[in-house]
């Protein structure tokens, strides 16, 4: 094998592997520190992902809104932008989605899910697009602005359906009537949750590979993550492409909130994510950006979000355990220094994880 | 490699970019580890792991890129790592600023303790930078590139310094590769060249040709064989251009220049005298503050880099990693770098990756480009063949006017001289050329038309006939 | 004008210095780790596992100020892991301080479910509080809010007074730089980022030991973020960071008092403010936040 392929599977397979195995050796250890069975833990995680009735379907369920939003925040990597406004899009693709969705009664599915998954795209592109264009034109820089978009975005939200203009006046709760039965998603196998929105979430995986790894676009967009400098002596418009670059990242992000009141809840809560917009920056870091590597990662996200309420029920134990899993997973594909340095490696593969780069790491980003 | 340095001297380390100078010294310092071999100071092996091991001797050294900190003051910049604390680590800055003040007198190095360093001129810097060394008691100085930024006033004031230092008994290395000042300021010469030293010599038994002629290792400095100019219609037009550098200082200052075809123009003068700000205006970089520049007929005064390089600008950057090629993509990619989104290289917005492949292997064939193939990741070629994709790139566009700055820049003699024969065809096939070269020797041997820039102007144009070396070297020094 | 009838300033005053605790102590713990060169987005996860860790000690042992000093070491610990994946594995520092945020949601969690929750022992009651009988309805201002306004003026003494506040300068603004003069700026980071989870700890230990007596699961709510725009609103300075928690907790403050009086006002508007104002600052529009210059890069000994 040459040395270049074993570097490559080394990043792309040794890692996440060990990432994930290691994971739940920790989140193991910390279950026999709170004094529970590890395996029973796991056992029911399992069957709580797989094996139980509808266990299954409900993982793909659960994974399709991961897809989406792995896929948007990998997108941002490529051109070395650390969206962390994935919630933030989600919610607004959400709040979108259910405008759209109630506003046109007795048309047919046909035309209405196409408008109300566009209106999401809408509001996540809108959402991200503010700070691509902040980032751009100011050099504000887009950790801190997309954080902050978040919180705008959950208070909004909270004005929204709390009594506010989309709130349903007939209910007690906090919430936006249901959308119109035409929006909804239709299910793709009859006794589960399971929506169309997989197959659109299976879809976006090889059309975002496509916009990144053949189109001018998707040149852009690597170049500029590259290499700013060069971006900009060749011609490109490094802001045009920030904001770009964010704009379909928050659709994305954007679409994954509209499927997700399209296909799931048929509504907006007030508890409406509970973080599947932050999880996917695990989901993309675990893929290393690469789009079709978002499945399987998704996947496991997917799997453990399902399998953590039956494991709670079942053992006792916290489904917060899946956080511990997944901070470790970030840590150790995050830190390919430290795996080295823990499993004794010699090897040095090249470059780790492609995060921000050369121009664009840290607050300032200057060379 | 060997090297010894005396007390009371200044030891001149002579040699190209690139030549090893620059890394030597940063070992002396601390900041390198050598891979092997000793470092004998004061009479004793020492091993010098880190800046403080080099302070502790008495060693100081002021970097190329000085290293001081734009928001703290003076004061607080050179006591930084060795600070005048009263009571449980408070600074002191009173007593501080007093100390400072009590060294600037002694070497007549004035500056103001309480000023910010970010408020002050390059010059005033680098005084700061050598109170800094003095200050930990430094002994022996290293001089890293001092007076590439510097005024002749200034550099006047830091040879008057220097001398005051030698005179005191300390020792000074002075790393440069200007000719001149080697014989005007140094009481020892060591030549570098790759990383080896070639010849200690003394000011007294050496002349610059001799200089020179060991530096780039060849008895003829770069001799090109070209015929003589035939320069056709104006093609690049530049009137009184005004341009502003980041600091809002005017950087390039009421220039006005003309570039024909099948001519070369060459703009000499010392780093940092606008060149930089010359080259963004005219590519769309940066914008003008006033003036015009056109190309052709057409006004690219505001344009944008994608119209101008659209309106047939081909442009070579200095930084060739920074701006150059992409180092993380592929040398195909790298060659169409800015043409990618066009036929026949894209569909709508589909790349064609046949067409770019077919091109690329066009190209690296003409140019010589070493590469495993057009699928090698362009960071992992050699710097020569690194630039070579880039002369390729831009002249394989065929544009009408070539922006070539610093096109050899720490590039193998190989690849220059490779590099030199293309600009001069290409001249000759009635391209125009504008060469921006901060070596003299490079604009001289190059250029139809030399026009010398000294503080952001245009002092003087000559002819390649009539270009007198001394001459131009005194004009780019700002006298006469 | 009702509600204005009812408005008690002195009170609102009180309440707005109590609510602007942690956004002070952990906004303190940003401006130090930023100023040295490490961005801490990690905040809000440090002062979630000190509130934690803090009310279980206090359970434990039955004393509130053991259970001060756990939480203020159990942020110096996890700021320490901030420290060593950004400072000495070069992981991306928003990375790591994402790793810190869900590690401690996982870890507090987990430990809620088995320890405390099911337990007998919750409910701890608070630290002990300075009683203000001179003003209107005697408000009370508890110990851990006093300590952050004695440590507003010394954190801003050591930052730029001291020795240590200036090597943190150097090592933020240009670590090459402070290398050069000598400066072990790994060592610099390394103990600002502790110094930060210390401050962010205390910070954490108000929300259980001072606020409520209890722990009760993500109850930092975003207060970590908070913090953080109030350092950058604030300019990367203790007393600027101050300042601005103080808007913001006044902002909430009074938000909280409109929904009582039940005048029909979106007070979530109010509640975005802290936000928006931040995005503004960051975007320059109201003189720039300019962030320290070497902030977020890994620093790499050559």
């Amino acid at each position: 094998m040459s040395r270049a392929l074993r570097q490559r599977l080394f990043a792309a397979v040794f890692i996440p592997v060990i990432s994930v195995a290691s994971g739940f050796v920790v989140a193991g250890l910390a279950v026999v520190v709170t004094g529970s069975d590890p395996i029973a833990a796991f056992t029911a995680l399992f069957q709580g992902a797989f094996t139980n009735p509808r266990a299954f379907p409900e993982t793909l369920v659960a994974m399709i809104p991961y897809i989406f939003l792995g896929l948007a925040v990998a997108l941002g990597f490529r051109a070395g932008l650390f969206n962390i406004g994935a919630e933030g899009q989600f919610y607004l693709g959400a709040i979108f989605g259910v405008l759209a969705g109630n506003s046109l009664h007795g048309v047919p599915g046909i035309v209405q899910i196409p408008l109300a998954l566009a209106f999401g795209m809408l509001g996540g592109f809108i959402w991200a697009a503010v700070p691509g264009l902040l980032k751009a034109r100011f050099g504000a820089h887009e950790v801190i602005t997309t954080i902050m978009l978040n919180y705008i975005a959950f208070q909004l939200t909270d004005f929204l359906i709390n009594k506010g203009p989309m709130s349903d006046k007939h209910s007690t709760a906090p919430r936006t009537p249901f959308i119109d039965p035409g929006a909804q998603l239709p299910i793709i196998i009859s006794g589960t949750r399971l929506h169309l929105g997989l197959i659109l979430a299976l879809l976006a995986v090889p059309i975002v590979w496509f916009l990144v790894q053949r189109t001018t676009i998707g040149f852009r967009i690597r170049m500029v993550g590259f290499s700013q400098g060069a971006a900009r002596a060749a011609g490109i418009s490094v802001a045009w492409t920030l904001v770009i670059t964010m704009g379909i990242s928050g659709a994305l992000a954007g679409l994954a909130g509209a499927d997700e009141i399209l296909g799931v809840s048929h509504y907006m809560p007030s508890s409406f994510s509970v973080g599947y917009g932050f999880d996917s920056i695990a989901v993309a870091l675990l893929a290393r950006s690469n789009p079709w590597a978002i499945l399987p990662s998704a996947f496991l996200f997917g799997a453990m979000r399902n399998g953590a309420a039956f494991m709670q029920f079942q053992t006792q134990v916290s489904s917060d355990l899946i956080s511990i899993v997944q901070a470790i997973v970030i840590m150790f594909v995050a830190a390919p220094v430290m795996v080295r340095w823990i499993f004794r490696l010699r090897e040095v593969p090249v470059g780790g994880i492609q995060i921000t780069q050369r121009e664009t790491a840290g607050v300032t980003r200057e060379t | 490699m060997d090297l010894t340095v005396e007390w009371g001297q200044v030891h001149a380390l002579l040699g190209e970019n690139g030549a090893g100078k620059s890394t030597l010294m940063n070992v002396v310092y601390g900041l390198v580890r050598a891979d092997s071999g000793e470092i004998v100071f004061d009479g004793k092996a020492v091993r010098i792991g880190s800046p403080q091991d080099a302070i502790k001797l008495g060693i100081g050294m002021v970097h190329q890129h000085f290293m001081l900190i734009p928001p703290l003051t003076v004061a607080e910049n050179i006591i930084l790592g060795h600070e005048i604390a009263t009571g449980p680590g408070v600074v002191d800055v009173r007593h501080a600023q007093q100390e400072v003040a009590v060294l600037s007198k002694k070497y007549g190095l004035e500056v103001d303790p309480a000023v910010k360093v970010q408020d002050l001129s390059v010059g005033i810097q680098q005084r700061v930078e050598i109170l800094k060394a003095l200050y930990r008691g430094a002994r022996l100085l290293i001089l890293d590139e001092p007076t590439a930024v510097l005024t002749p006033q200034e550099v006047r004031g830091l040879f008057d310094v220097i001398h005051a230092l030698v005179k005191d008994g300390a020792a000074v290395i002075f790393i440069t590769h200007k000719l001149a000042e080697v014989i005007e300021v140094a009481d020892k010469i060591t030549v570098m060249r790759r990383g080896k030293v070639v010849a200690t010599t003394t000011p007294k038994e050496s002349n610059q040709a001799e200089l020179a002629r060991l530096m780039v290792g060849r008895s003829v400095l770069l001799r090109v064989d070209k015929t003589e100019a035939k320069p056709g219609q104006v093609l690049l037009t530049l009137k009184d251009l005004t341009v502003q550098d980041d600091r809002h200082q005017v950087a390039v200052d009421n220039v006005s220049l003309e570039v024909r075809a099948g001519e070369i123009l060459g703009i000499a003068g010392v780093e940092g005298n606008g060149q930089n700000e010359l080259v963004e205006a005219i590519v769309g970089l940066r914008m003008p503050r006033a003036g015009q520049i056109k190309l052709g007929e057409r006004d690219i005064t505001h344009a944008s880099t994608h119209s101008t390089l659209e309106a047939g600008l081909g442009f070579i950057p200095a930084d060739r990693h920074r701006m150059g090629i992409v180092l993380e993509l592929p040398v195909a990619d790298n060659l169409v770098l800015s043409r990618f989104d066009r036929p026949p290289f894209a569909r709508f917005i589909v790349r064609a990756f046949d067409a770019v492949r077919e091109y690329a292997i066009k190209l690296i064939k003409t140019f010589d480009i070493r590469t495993e193939g057009p699928e090698q990741l362009a960071g992992s070629l050699s710097g020569g063949n690194q630039q070579k994709l880039v002369v390729a790139r831009e002249i394989g566009t065929q544009p009408k006017v070539l922006l070539a700055s610093q096109p050899t820049r720490g590039v193998d003699v190989g690849s220059i001289e490779f590099i030199h024969r293309r600009l001069v065809e290409e001249r000759d096939n009635g391209m125009g050329v504008l060469l921006v070269s901060s070596e003299l020797d490079e604009v001289l041997s190059l250029a139809d038309r030399v026009a010398v820039v000294y503080r952001g102007r245009v002092v003087a144009v000559f002819d390649q006939k009539e270009a007198d070396r001394d001459r131009i070297g005194l004009l780019m020094a700002g006298a006469a | 004008m009702d509600f204005l009838g009812h408005l008690d300033i002195a009170g609102f005053v009180v309440a707005t210095l109590i609510a602007a605790t942690p956004l002070v102590l952990a906004g303190m713990g940003g401006v130090m780790s930023e100023r040295s060169g490490v961005v801490n987005i990690a905040l809000e996860g440090i002062m979630l596992t000190s509130a934690f860790a803090g009310y279980a000690a206090a359970v434990a042992t039955h004393n509130l100020w053991l259970g001060v000093l756990v939480a203020i070491i159990a942020g110096m610990l996890i700021a320490a892991l901030h420290a060593l994946l950004s400072i000495q594995f070069l992981v991306d520092q928003i990375v790591s301080g994402t790793v810190i945020n869900i590690l401690a949601v996982g870890i507090t969690g987990s430990f809620y479910r088995t320890y405390i929750q099911n337990s007998s022992l919750g409910g701890t009651g608070v630290l002990p509080a300075l009683h203000l009988t001179f003003l209107p309805n005697a408000p009370f201002i508890g110990v851990i809010t006093l300590a952050a306004l004695a440590l507003i003026p010394i954190v801003h003494f050591v930052l730029f007074n001291t020795v240590f506040g200036l090597r943190t300068r150097a090592c933020g603004e240009h670590p090459l730089a402070a290398e050069t003069a000598g400066i072990n700026v790994y060592l610099v980071r390394y103990s600002n980022v502790i110094l930060s989870g210390a401050l962010a700890g205390l910070g954490g230990a108000y929300f259980t030991l001072q606020q409520i007596g209890n722990f009760l699961p993500n109850m930092t709510g975003g207060r970590g973020f908070i913090a953080l725009a109030a350092m950058i609103f604030g300019r990367w300075t203790p007393v600027g960071a101050f300042g601005a928690s103080l808007l913001f907790a006044g902002a909430d403050a009074f938000s909280g008092r409109l929904q009582i009086s039940g005048v029909n006002f979106p007070y979530q508007i109010l509640g975005m403010l802290p936000y928006v104002l931040t995005i503004i600052v960051v975007a320059g529009a109201v003189g720039r936040a300019v962030a320290p210059a070497a902030d977020g890069k890994p620093y790499k000994k050559s």
